[in-house]
């Protein structure tokens, strides 16, 4: 085990897999020469040389489609998107050929496509560079959504998602870059579609993922204060989601609360909680809490943010409030 | 009628030195083709022109007849989704078809099957997935606004104009990357080039010297719309230039004038000279698709003029008698196919849900 911060174990699971396969190649704006605008690629090209690691112009869209093609004739590319906000001018590419060329094709053309990238507010980034926009990924069938909460799960997910057949979006969170943990050395995997319990409780479940993961293990500890005994359940991985830990949670406190940092309109917390209800109605106590961001763009003044993105506060009511009515 | 451009500004120096600089390359390539063997360095192989002649026109004639048959089901209702057919058109896919080995990659647009079919795969599989059957190149997920064959390079037509530009350019970059010498054709529309993506891939294709070659057909219309009321600029080459790829302007009717610039586009791209964007005048003598009739925002004038030039009756004035018997087998076979293909069973609903994912 190491101390490193996430930005660190992503750097890693990126030397890992460029060590282990030759058909995996790494690219993006500013990825190569400055070594990512993160730092995510640091020494990357130093180390692998420059048919490894390769800078690009800024086109998300024309970059993008290239990663599809190039996957197709036997890459494995990872391709870079300095912040998921930018996905949006590439959409046709996302949604339109890579998401759908394995199915059109009747399974005859995987796509082993990997694509890092980096949302989420809290820094005042404003309307364009602060989102989370992992729900517009999951509406279209064919992509693999990760978003890690840790160093370790970083470090897993991102291997996994790069030795995964299939184009998978794997989504840090700009809040957490320099968050250091505990992460395993050589090689560590972790399996796409398996969620983790990072805190067993018995009177509500608290489903979350990415940044929001630390914020509920925060309010976790004020409920228990407050005699609540909150169970945070750590999604990982959005699709394919992990039925079965979400199931055998929602089956032992009977009360659950879904928190995500994205919009509440036809986001994750909806979705998630029409197929609990749908497929476990007689098993819940309580109406599921949905917590997410106000529909509002993310504004850029503090005082307004504040309002607009889930806070600890919020997530306590709604924990609370599952179990209290 | 071809011309061929290096990168802009144009001048008779650059010119002759392209010129140069090609006769250096043949000739460097027949050295190496003479002193390694046939398989040392897999140039196009080298064809007789009456050879190419019967070659070009039994691709057209194929071509043809299975727009013909397409079109027979679709009047009669029988066909399921647009129709974007490419009569007048078929020189094109022919010429280029030619120029290219099996395992070079190849993605077109929607209006692209002929290219799936020159580039020389089994019938069956295509015309089966144009019928939405299970043996269909996707099993009927795709049709034929999506076909794929890894095994003979097809990584896509395709539904969003310019879209498969980025996905040619992509393989283009992974046989750069694996140190092969193949390379990549893809087809677009007059249209395609107003596309941002398209113009991007242009970028990074000059950019990473990618051998990749787009083949622009300019049938004159994007849909309904002229090229006057849609291009500021209508040189679509010069456009190309712009961006630094070598640069072609040929009659797009004429199979062997495709097939020679193909040829070059090609060598140049195996030998690491990078990205050529070849501008090919067509034109469709049928509507955009099976509802159009393409009369209207063209005159009957025009269309006429047009059918004059065509390819298909163009080349079977020059093969005289031998055409009739060539076209007879060709339409022959594809009418075995079409029937074999109709009687195949549609997929099992059940599959509907399946190969979302690997
Ligand atoms: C992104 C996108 N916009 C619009 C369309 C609708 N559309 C289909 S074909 C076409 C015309 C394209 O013209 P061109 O590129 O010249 O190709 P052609 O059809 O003439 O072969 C249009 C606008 C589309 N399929 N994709
Ligand atoms: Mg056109």
């Amino acid at each position: 085990m190491s101390q490193m911060s996430v930005v660190e174990a992503t750097n890693a699971a990126l030397r890992q897999e460029l060590t282990r396969d030759p058909k995996v190649f790494v690219y993006g704006e500013d990825v190569a020469h400055y070594g990512g605008m993160f730092r995510v690629t640091d020494g990357l090209l130093r180390d692998f040389g420059a048919d490894r690691v390769i800078d690009t112009p800024i086109s998300e869209s024309g970059f993008l489609g290239m990663g599809l093609g190039a996957a197709m004739a036997g890459m494995r590319p990872v391709a870079e998107l300095m912040f998921i906000d930018f996905s949006l001018v590439a959409m046709d590419q996302l949604l339109n050929n890579i998401a759908k060329t394995h199915y059109m094709s009747g399974g005859s053309v995987p796509v082993p496509l990997t694509i890092i990238t980096q949302g989420g507010g809290y820094r005042g980034a404003a309307a364009q560079h602060s989102q989370m926009l992992e729900a517009l990924l999951l509406h279209l069938p064919g992509l693999k959504v990760v978003l890690p909460s840790n160093a370790a799960d970083a470090k897993g997910l991102l291997a996994a998602a790069i030795r995964d057949d299939n184009p998978v979006v794997f989504i840090n969170h700009k809040q957490l870059f320099g968050a250091k943990s505990e992460v395993p050395d050589g090689e560590h995997i972790v399996p796409l579609g398996q969620a983790r319990t990072v805190r067993e409780g018995t009177d509500v479940t608290l489903f979350t993922y990415s940044y929001l993961v630390g914020m509920g293990m925060q309010v976790a500890e004020e409920a228990a204060a407050q005699g609540v005994s909150v169970e945070v359940v750590d999604l990982r991985t959005l699709n394919p989601l992990d039925w079965d830990t979400i199931a055998a949670s929602v089956t032992k406190t009977h009360r659950v609360v879904i928190a995500h940092e994205a919009h509440m309109r036809c986001g994750v917390g909806v979705d998630l909680s029409h197929q609990i209800q749908s497929r476990l109605f007689d098993e819940l106590d309580a109406p599921i809490q949905v917590v997410a961001a106000l529909d509002a763009p993310i504004p850029f003044a503090k005082e307004l943010e504040d309002v607009v993105l889930p806070s600890p506060a919020r997530l306590l009511e709604a924990c609370l409030g599952a179990v209290r009515g | 009628m071809q011309e061929v451009r290096g990168s802009s500004p144009l001048s008779s120096t650059t010119l002759f030195s392209i010129f140069f600089a090609d006769a250096c390359l043949r000739v460097a390539v027949l050295i190496l083709n003479l002193s390694l063997g046939p398989h040392a360095c897999k140039l196009a192989p080298p064809m007789e022109t009456s050879q190419r002649d019967e070659q070009f026109y039994r691709s057209m004639v194929r071509m043809r007849a299975v727009e013909t048959e397409l079109l027979a089901l679709s009047s009669a209702g029988q066909l399921r989704g647009s129709l974007h057919l490419a009569q007048g058109q078929e020189a094109l896919p022919a010429g280029a078809g030619a120029a290219l080995r099996k395992d070079d990659y190849v993605t077109a647009t929607y209006r692209g099957h002929g290219y799936v079919l020159a580039k020389g795969g089994p019938l069956l599989p295509i015309i089966a997935e144009i019928l939405g059957k299970a043996a269909g190149l996707g099993g009927g997920k795709g049709g034929k606004m999506h076909l794929f064959d890894l095994e003979y390079g097809i990584l896509g037509t395709n539904g969003i104009v310019g879209a498969a530009v980025g996905t040619a350019a992509g393989a283009a970059w992974a046989a750069q990357l694996q140190k092969t010498d193949r390379v990549a054709l893809t087809v677009c529309g007059d249209g395609a080039l107003n596309q941002g993506h398209v113009s991007e891939c242009m970028n990074m294709a000059v950019l990473y010297q990618l051998p990749l070659i787009i083949l622009c057909e300019n049938n004159l219309y994007s849909e309904m719309t002229p090229l006057s009321r849609s291009h500021g600029d209508v040189n679509l080459a010069g456009r190309a230039a712009g961006f630094g790829l070598n640069t072609a302007q040929i009659d797009g009717n004429d199979p062997e004038a495709v097939y020679q610039v193909m040829s070059e586009a090609v060598n140049r791209a195996r030998t690491g000279g990078g990205p050529t964007f070849i501008e090919a005048a067509t034109y469709r003598t049928i509507g955009h698709y099976q509802a159009d009739s393409g009369i209207g925002y063209r005159t009957a004038e025009e269309v006429e003029a047009w059918r004059a030039k065509s390819p298909l009756d163009h080349w079977a004035a020059k093969l005289g008698k031998r055409a009739p018997a060539i076209a007879a087998e060709e339409q022959a076979a594809v009418r075995a196919v079409f029937e074999e293909a109709w009687a195949l069973p549609g997929p099992d609903p059940l599959a509907a849900g399946t190969q979302v994912f690997a």
